[in-house]
């Protein structure tokens, strides 16, 4: 038996060890999923002061849980299973070293279950952030090293992946866009594993009494890990972005140039990435704080805004090269909405936008930050960006992995059909709120806001409550989502039909197949282009440029109303 | 063929040289975006010299034993009455006020003048706290072992809470200060002011 298998649907030819190594790293992360979302319940209800479920240590302990489940292993075991994706089977390569890859697995296991028994046991309430001189048991440090190491290891092979191919000829011409955007996420990946590695070691020595240890070197350390790490999960999300459009419309790339340099600007910049956290901390001056937080001018923030253009950009282009001309937004109305992949890339990329992107910019301003540092408005930014925007395009790319890696077909279809608009709906009601109550004052990590018993007791106004309340709905609803999520990936994987190996569902109905399967666009042919009207400034793309503009009214608006709640305040400098 | 089709996917592999010319409708947006960019960027060094409201601080590294010692010290020169066991210190407008967090409290309870510009320092004396001032909304992280002096003028006056909004273990909820803003115009900044406000919070 060969070592390949043909994938009856996109003519990729599959290293069974790709495949393996995909399937492990999708399963643990979708097992992370499940614990945090079952700590992210009772949080929730915690954080929801009219139920306020939790005792207080249970509450930071679960607050822990679902801070290391999440972010920390949800999030980079998928992406192990993207860099396998997007490198081995993208370009017909086989994996060289399988062994150092399970080895790898392994470790991250290994180092998951010390930080998990630490974490349930009680003997590290201190966040996901740990900050130094809060103190854990050694075992979740290690183990936080033992995961990094792992992961670091995956980088590395992918890296070796990319050589082989290349070496081999498994491809023409260049690596796919694709596999150059997971190729920036690995490189970033690599920089920030040894911040990792560069706060870590020494965090897991001091927590033996063998060194000392300077709070605020921690948080600027710490942070070039945490944030850095966040770039890694927006690389991803928007590679995933090209492949969904690619696999759902047949969204094409309008520009290589562009799209690519817009990745190698997140490379460039992405160590001064920890300045977000540290702009009202007393540790560093003000022009390191302004050339840091903006990432060297804020070129980083202009690589989304490109990708921001261009992704639609292309999902637009590729409906009109096949026929949907009308108008400015008849492509819209054309577009597959009842595919799980198209709806999730929609959300993913609106979201993270309007809410991730434009907040988290405004946030991250120097003077700015002074009426946003650890409020509620903080988690309100991410769960707007790794969740709805990350989270949400790793769900939606799940849909098309079920059946092309696991060779099952989607179970209880009809319900994965509207996951992603339960999710991102619950999602969007969330973040907004939380946002919102955070710029009351609403503080994050916070177990009681009616402060009982503390000497002093502040009071927020009503509306605080209702939008508190509001919040908790839609943080049920994006459960609710969340839930549909892991049962559908789960019994698909576990209990779905198995599909034949020349199966490829072409012209299916009635399957647990996404259209882009089972319809998928028609390849484009030379005249394609020449129908295209331009039109004037707005180009080839009208509706996106259109989009684009009202996105960046809102961004300009939202930014400037911050400025003048700013300066509403005492002087302080 | 394949050579004559203008648009390929992010799937497929583009020939070796991508280097290619950008659309006009691509340009006018990367252009737009970094203009925008650069905005952003101008925006804060601007207020730096425009706006009322910078973290910048004058700052210092402290070790936490000293930092208490010169908080007991503030606390003795300027104290004014208690409020719910806490004391209550007046200083003189333009001076240098010291606020201690520790878990999980915040010392002293401020009495501070409207129009008036104070030095106020931040520091821990153990763990990481969050200085975030309510109902105004304003943030600042304390850092055990450095010292963030930050010059305020309150412009209002009225009651303030000092809400902990980094997480400092698992009294973090009760930590809650407070300060107070009288009108500066009345000029006392040492009579009655402990009185005034005891028990007013219970
Ligand atoms: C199913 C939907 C989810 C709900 C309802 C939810 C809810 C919450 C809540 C209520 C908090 C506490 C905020 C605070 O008190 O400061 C929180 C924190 C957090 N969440 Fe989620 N979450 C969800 C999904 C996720 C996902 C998928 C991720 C990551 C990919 C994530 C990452 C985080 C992180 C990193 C924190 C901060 C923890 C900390 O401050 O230490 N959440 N979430
Ligand atoms: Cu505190
Ligand atoms: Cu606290």
């Amino acid at each position: 038996m060969s070592a390949f298998r043909t994938c009856p649907s996109t003519g990729l030819k599959v290293h069974g060890q790709a495949d393996a190594l995909i399937k492990a790293n999708a399963v643990a992360a979708t097992v992370a999923l499940l614990v945090g979302g079952v700590a992210a319940i009772l949080v929730l209800l915690t954080r929801w002061q009219a139920v306020h479920l939790l005792e207080a240590t249970m509450f930071y302990r679960m607050l822990t849980v679902h801070g290391m489940n999440m972010l920390i292993f949800f999030i980079i075991f998928f992406e192990m299973a993207v860099l396998y994706f997007a490198s081995a089977v993208l370009l017909n390569a086989r994996v060289p070293a399988p062994k150092t890859g399970w080895v790898a697995f392994a470790l991250m296991v290994v180092g998951t279950l010390m930080v998990e028994w630490t974490m349930w046991t009680g003997r590290a309430d201190v966040l996901f952030t740990s900050y130094v001189p809060l103190r854990a048991h050694p075992l979740f440090y290690l183990g936080v090293i033992f995961f990094a190491v792992g992961a670091l290891t995956v980088v590395g092979h992918f890296f070796a992946i990319l050589v082989v191919a290349k070496r081999e000829m498994t491809y023409d011409g260049s690596v796919p866009l694709v596999t150059y955007g997971a190729l920036t996420a690995a490189i970033i990946a690599a920089v920030t594993l040894l911040h990792g590695a560069i706060i870590y070691i020494p965090t897991f020595l001091w927590s033996l009494d063998m060194m000392g240890l300077d709070p605020q070197v921690y948080r600027m350390v710490w942070w070039g890990l945490g944030h850095s790490s966040q770039q890694i999960n927006v690389a991803a999300m928007v590679s995933i972005w090209y492949l969904l459009a690619a696999l759902t419309v047949g969204g094409v790339v309008l520009n290589e140039k562009v799209s690519r340099s817009a990745f190698v600007l997140y490379i460039l910049f992405i160590s001064m990435a920890s300045a977000h956290h540290l702009l009202v901390d007393p540790g560093m001056g003000p022009s390191w704080k302004v050339w840091n937080t903006s990432y060297f001018m804020y070129m980083a923030v202009m690589a989304s805004m490109l990708h921001g253009f261009t992704v639609p950009a292309g999902i637009e282009l590729g409906l009109r090269l096949r026929g949907a001309t009308q108008g400015l937004f008849g492509w819209l109305t054309r577009a597959p909405w009842g595919d799980p992949g198209f709806s999730s890339l929609v959300f993913s990329l609106v979201v993270f936008g309007f809410v991730g992107g434009i907040t988290g910019v405004t946030f991250g301003t120097e003077q700015i930050n002074i009426i946003a540092h650890n409020t509620l408005r903080i988690p309100g930014h991410f769960h707007a960006t790794v969740v709805s925007g990350t989270a949400m395009a790793f769900m939606g790319i799940t849909y098309y992995v079920i059946p092309l890696i696991f060779r099952r077909e989607i179970a209880f279809y009809p319900i994965a059909k509207i996951q992603p608009y339960v999710f991102a709906i619950g999602m969007l009601i969330f973040s907004m709120s939380m946002t919102f109550a955070g710029s009351f004052g609403v503080p994050r990590r916070h177990w009681d806001t009616t402060f009982t018993g503390a000497p002093f007791r502040p009071e927020f106004s009503p509306a605080v409550d209702l939008v508190v309340g509001v919040m908790g709905v839609g943080g049920l609803i994006a459960i609710v989502g969340g839930a549909m999520y892991i049962l559908v990936t789960v019994w698909s994987v576990f209990f779905g039909k198995r599909m034949a190996p020349d199966d490829s569902g072409l012209g299916a109905v009635g399957r647990g197949l996404p259209p882009g399967i089972t319809h998928p666009p028609r390849a484009l042919e030379p005249a394609d282009a020449e129908r295209l009207e331009d039109r004037g400034w707005l180009g080839p793309v009208p509706g996106t440029m259109i989009l684009v503009l009202i996105f960046l009214a809102a961004f300009i608006t939202y930014y400037f109303v911050n400025w003048k709640l700013l300066s509403f305040l005492w002087r302080v400098g | 063929m394949t050579a004559e089709v203008k648009y390929r996917s992010g799937i497929e592999a583009p020939e070796r040289i991508w280097w290619k010319k950008v659309h006009k409708t691509e340009r006018v947006w990367v252009w737009i975006a970094f203009g925008w960019s650069m905005v952003l960027f101008a925006m804060m060094p601007l207020w730096h010299f425009r706006g009322g409201q910078n973290p910048s601080g004058i700052r210092h590294t402290v070790e936490p034993a000293a930092y208490q010692a010169r908080v007991a010290e503030f606390i003795q020169q300027y104290q004014v009455g208690t409020d719910n066991g806490f004391p209550v210190v007046a200083p003189p407008p333009g001076s240098d006020v010291y606020l201690q967090s520790s878990m999980w409290a915040w010392l002293p309870v401020l009495q501070l003048q409207a129009g008036s510009e104070y030095v106020l320092h931040l520091s821990s004396i153990d763990v990481n706290h969050g200085f975030s001032l309510y109902p105004l909304n304003i943030n600042f992280q304390v850092v055990p072992g450095y010292d963030y002096g930050l010059r305020v003028t309150p412009s209002e006056t009225g009651e303030f809470h000092i809400i902990c909004n980094e997480f400092c273990g698992v009294g973090h909820h009760l930590m809650v200060g407070k300060i107070i803003v009288v009108d500066g115009a009345s000029g006392a900044g040492t009579e009655g002011a402990g009185g005034e406000d005891a028990g007013g919070d219970q």
